[in-house]
Parts: C-alpha cells; structure tokens; sequence
C-alpha cells in the first residue's frame, strides 16, 4: 500500500467516525434522515399521486380528440350522483362488500378461536400456516379455481353472477378475517374465560361480555381488509360475475374503452372516501393497532 | 376454560371444514393440470402430464415467469430499504405525526387497488411523462410492498430492545459499527421474511400491474388473466396456476419459520 492510500484510508475513517459521532449526538438528525426516503415515497409520491388522481376528477376529456381539458367542472360528480346507473352499481357494490365482511366473520370468528384457544401450542403454528399459505398464492389462481368449480359442468355449478361473485370474494379475503381474529384471542389471557367461567358464565355469556368486547378491535381490523378489497375489486367480478358491474368496473371501463379518465378519477373517489369514513369510524376502536 | 363438550366439538369441526374449504379448490386447480379432458370434466376421466409439458414449452410464460422475478426483486430491494427505515423511525423514536407514518405505510393496501393503479399511472403518464414499463411496474409494486417489510422489522425492533445496543456503544463501537455488528445480525431473519413476504405479495399482483405496466411488460398474472378467457389455453393456465400455487407454499414457509423462531419459546 502507497503512502498517500493509507493517507486517504486514515481520512476515511477519521470522516466516518465523524460523521457517527455527530450522529450519534443528533438524535433529530437521525430521525430526519430515517423518515426523509419512506417519506418522500409514500408521503410525497404516493400522497401526491392520490393528490393529483382527485384533482384530474374535476377535470374532463374533449369529446373529439379525447385530450384532457384542464378546467375545473363538477360535471362529473353530478353525472355520479344524478346517474341512476351510478347509484346502484355503487349501492351494489357496498352491499357486496358488507355481505362478503359479514361472510367471513362467521366463518372466521370460529375457525379463529379452535385455533387459538383449543389447539396445543404446536398445532397452533401449524394451523397458522395452513391458514397464511393460501394467502399468498395467487388471488388470479384462487379466483380461477371457483371459476372451474362455478361453471356449469364444474363440481358446484352453481354458474357466475352476484352471487358467485360474493362467495368468491368471501374465499379469497378469508384468511385476512382469521389471522387478526386469532392474533386478538391469542391476547385474550385464558385467566379471563376461567375468572368469568368460575362466577357462573356460560359459554355464550363469555363470549357476549368478555369475549367479543375485547377482540372487537381485531374484528374490525379484519373487516377493513374484506370491505376495502372488495370494495375495489373488479377482476374477480369479470371471471366469475358474469355481466354483473361493481365500482372498480365502471372506473376500468372508463380508463379503457371510454378513455375518460376525469370521470373514472370521479368514481374512484367513491371507494375512497367509503373507505376513509370507516377507517375514521374504526379508529377509536383501536383497530389500526391491529393491522 | 368451562366450555362444553358439543361446543368444543363444534368449534373444531368448524375449523376443520374451513380448512376444507380453504384448499378444496386449491387441490382441484392441481388435479386438473392432470386432467385429460381439455374441458374439466369431472370427475377427470383420465390423468396425463401433457399440459405440465406445454407449459414448460410456452415461450409467453417463460417470459411472463422472468418478468415476474424481475419486478419481485426491483420492488423487494426497494421495501426492504424503505419499510426498514420506517420501522427504526418508528420504533425508537418519538416525533409528531408518529401515529400517520403506520397509517401512512398501511395506506397502498388499506386503499382499493385500482385506486393507487390509475392514482400511479396517472402521474408517470401525465404528470411526470414517464413511459410505463418495467421501471414504473417496480416502484408501484415497491409503494404497497412496503409494509410487510414494515410490520417484520418493527416486531423484530419491539422485541430486542435496546440493551445489546447500548453495550456496544459503551464498549466503544460507533453508530455504524455497531449497526454492522449488533443490530443488523440481530434483524437479518425479520429482514429475510419482511423481504419472503414482499416478493410474494409482488409474484401475485395483478390490479397496480395492469395499470402501471402499459404494453411491454407481461407478469405471470397478466399473462394468465389475458389467457384466462380464451378456452384452448385453459389447460396451459391451469398448469401455471397449479405451480404457482404450490410455488407460493415456499416462501410462506421459509418466512414463517425465520419469523416464528422467537415466538416458539
């Protein structure tokens, strides 16, 4: 090694223990520079795209050219509110969310607390993984299967529609109903079904009083993802939904074949803020904790 | 705990039958990429490997699978950063707005796919003039992926605390020493199953896809939903989805096992 390189090594690390020491001190420097690139990402970036996308829905296109008109116009929000179509397709679409959330929870509630409460510390992780495995294979493949097990040569055969559209909707989300569910009764220390058991509970008493009250935060952690992922979903409706529309249809078809963006930005408020006055309802309950 | 004996009985019988649903029609994705008949029919009237062969010679799925891995990884390299970060901030530090940064983080996947899709497509296309392809496929997959690797390292944060720390400074080792020597070591399992967890969740997206990736650029779940209607490829998208499905068991297993090694004890 040259003299000069073991100089520039000596400089080196002389600078970084610099720089750790100054660090080291900062706290608030640290912190800034912790939060500058998940900030600038989702704070900024994806803020901002959000941001934009609901400025677009008070924008139009030019019938002709089909190029953006940047002037402000409620047009679109009247024609959404006015626009009977509208109306039903988004009523529609939240009764399906809401019968998909409901769906889950009375499949879940029970598979949630034989896992947590009856099954032995070792099964109990294996059940976890039955349970996570799902979850990450493909939703596409999952959608496809109640597609061949839907058709009318298939082992159900009940063919596509809305309702075919609710029950796959309710497999798919399942698992993200059970997992917070299982995580809130695995809290729940056993002390307390025992205490309100010696002073006379039955089974159902435990479960209305002490039971449901304290795991109704992870429920309704549960019930954002079913809600929220319904609410948006329009992929499972075109495999097994047969001609049925729900809200992420009509925003598709106006992005696509429509090529009407303001008006497709207006309806997609529609799931936002559907979503965002519940996640503000849910707050309080401590759900977001639960996530 | 006093419950009875039919209720108990009825509560596992419950979990055993939604376990049943649960992979009924998984097991019947994978039986069919062996039935002979291209139409379904069940019960199978006989059982080949013809279609597991086409597959494997379809040049749009090779392609669509090496997409696939590509955007996987791009996105997976960026959460881990990213939803790291976070997670320190988070964890051990106190500032105002602490409470939105979560909500921020869970916010790509709280929010209805289709909405961070046209909210992203719409700013590279219109507002930043960037052509959709492999690069904006990357960072909209990157923006929901986030939060698995959010939530692993902050678990992983609450549960060290920060003793090991402290002694290594005391014992004279600088902030990044001691992040090279104590506390990355500590977090490297909660880091491999946050990063399992986001290339999985990227490996199945389809809605931020179709609207970030414009007209080059064909995932394994694009590839499938564009064949998914045509009924001479239903044997072949049956395959890819029989594999991806028994793919997907290898990395949920890997990060439950990383992930689950401390909550054992």
């Amino acid at each position: 090694m040259t003299a000069s390189a073991a100089l520039g090594d000596g400089e080196a690390a002389g600078l970084r223990r610099r720089v750790a020491a100054f660090l080291h001190r900062h706290a608030r420097v640290r912190l800034s520079l912790l939060l500058s690139a998940p900030l600038a990402w989702l704070g900024l970036a994806y803020l901002g795209s959000l941001a934009a996308l609901f400025v677009t829905a008070f924008w139009s296109t030019d019938t002709f050219t089909g190029d953006l008109v940047k002037v402000f116009t409620w047009a679109n929000f009247q024609d959404l509110v006015t626009g009977e179509v509208y109306r039903t397709v988004a009523l529609r679409s939240l009764w399906v969310a809401a019968a998909v959330t409901v769906i889950d929870l009375v499949i879940a509630f029970p598979m949630a607390f034989a896992m947590a409460k009856l099954a032995s510390p070792r099964s109990q992780r294996w059940l976890v993984i039955l349970v996570l495995t799902p979850l990450w294979a493909s939703y596409l493949v999952k959608a496809y299967a109640w597609r061949v097990l839907l058709s009318s040569g298939g082992i159900l055969g009940w063919g596509y529609g809305l309702t075919a559209t609710i029950a796959t909707l309710s497999y798919l989300w399942l698992p993200y109903m059970i997992l917070p569910i299982y995580a809130g009764l695995e809290r729940l220390p056993n002390a307390l079904l025992d205490a309100s058991g010696d002073l006379g509970a039955r089974g159902w008493r435990t479960f209305r009083t002490v039971v449901w009250p304290l795991t109704f935060p992870a429920v309704v952690a549960g019930s954002i993802f079913t809600f929220s992922l319904s609410l948006g979903d329009y992929i499972t409706v075109k495999i097994v939904g047969g001609k049925s529309q729900l809200i992420g249809n009509v925003v598709y078809d106006n992005i696509g074949a429509a090529n009407n963006l303001p008006f497709a930005a207006a309806v997609a408020t529609v799931p936002v803020l559907i979503m965002l006055v519940y996640l503000a309802a849910v707050r309080r309950t401590g759900a977001l904790d639960n996530l | 705990m006093n419950l009875s004996r039919p209720a108990r009985l009825l509560l596992r019988t419950a979990l055993v039958l939604g376990l049943g649903v649960i992979y009924v029609p998984l097991a019947v994705v994978i039986l069919n990429s062996f039935n002979s008949d291209r139409t379904f029919g069940w019960p199978p009237p006989g059982l080949t490997f013809q279609w597991w062969h086409s597959a494997w010679n379809s040049s749009g799925v090779r392609d669509a699978l090496w997409t696939s891995v590509q955007a996987g990884l791009g996105a997976t390299a960026i959460a881990l950063v990213l939803g790291t970060m976070a997670a320190f901030a988070v964890q051990r530090y106190r500032f105002f707005g602490k409470n939105s940064v979560s909500l921020l983080i869970v916010l790509p996947i709280a929010l209805p796919g289709i909405v961070t899709g046209i909210a992203l497509s719409n700013t590279f296309h219109t507002v930043l003039g960037i052509p959709l392809g492999m690069l904006t496929v990357i960072v909209g997959h990157a923006t929901f992926c986030v939060v698995t690797v959010y939530n692993n390292v902050l678990a992983r944060l609450r549960r060290m605390g920060l003793g090991l720390e402290e002694a290594s400074a005391d014992l004279g080792a600088d902030t990044f020493t001691t992040f090279r020597l104590v506390t990355f070591p500590m977090m490297r399992s909660a880091l491999l199953a946050g990063g399992l967890l986001a290339f999985a969740l990227s490996f199945d997206e389809i809605i931020v896809t179709t609207f970030t990736s414009g007209a080059g650029v064909r995932t394994l779940p694009i590839w499938i939903f564009e064949n998914l209607f045509r009924p001479n490829q239903a044997p072949v998208v049956n395959v890819v989805a029989a594999a991806l499905i028994v793919v997907s068991i290898v990395p949920i297993y890997l990060a439950q096992r990383l992930s689950g090694e401390t909550t054992t004890h």
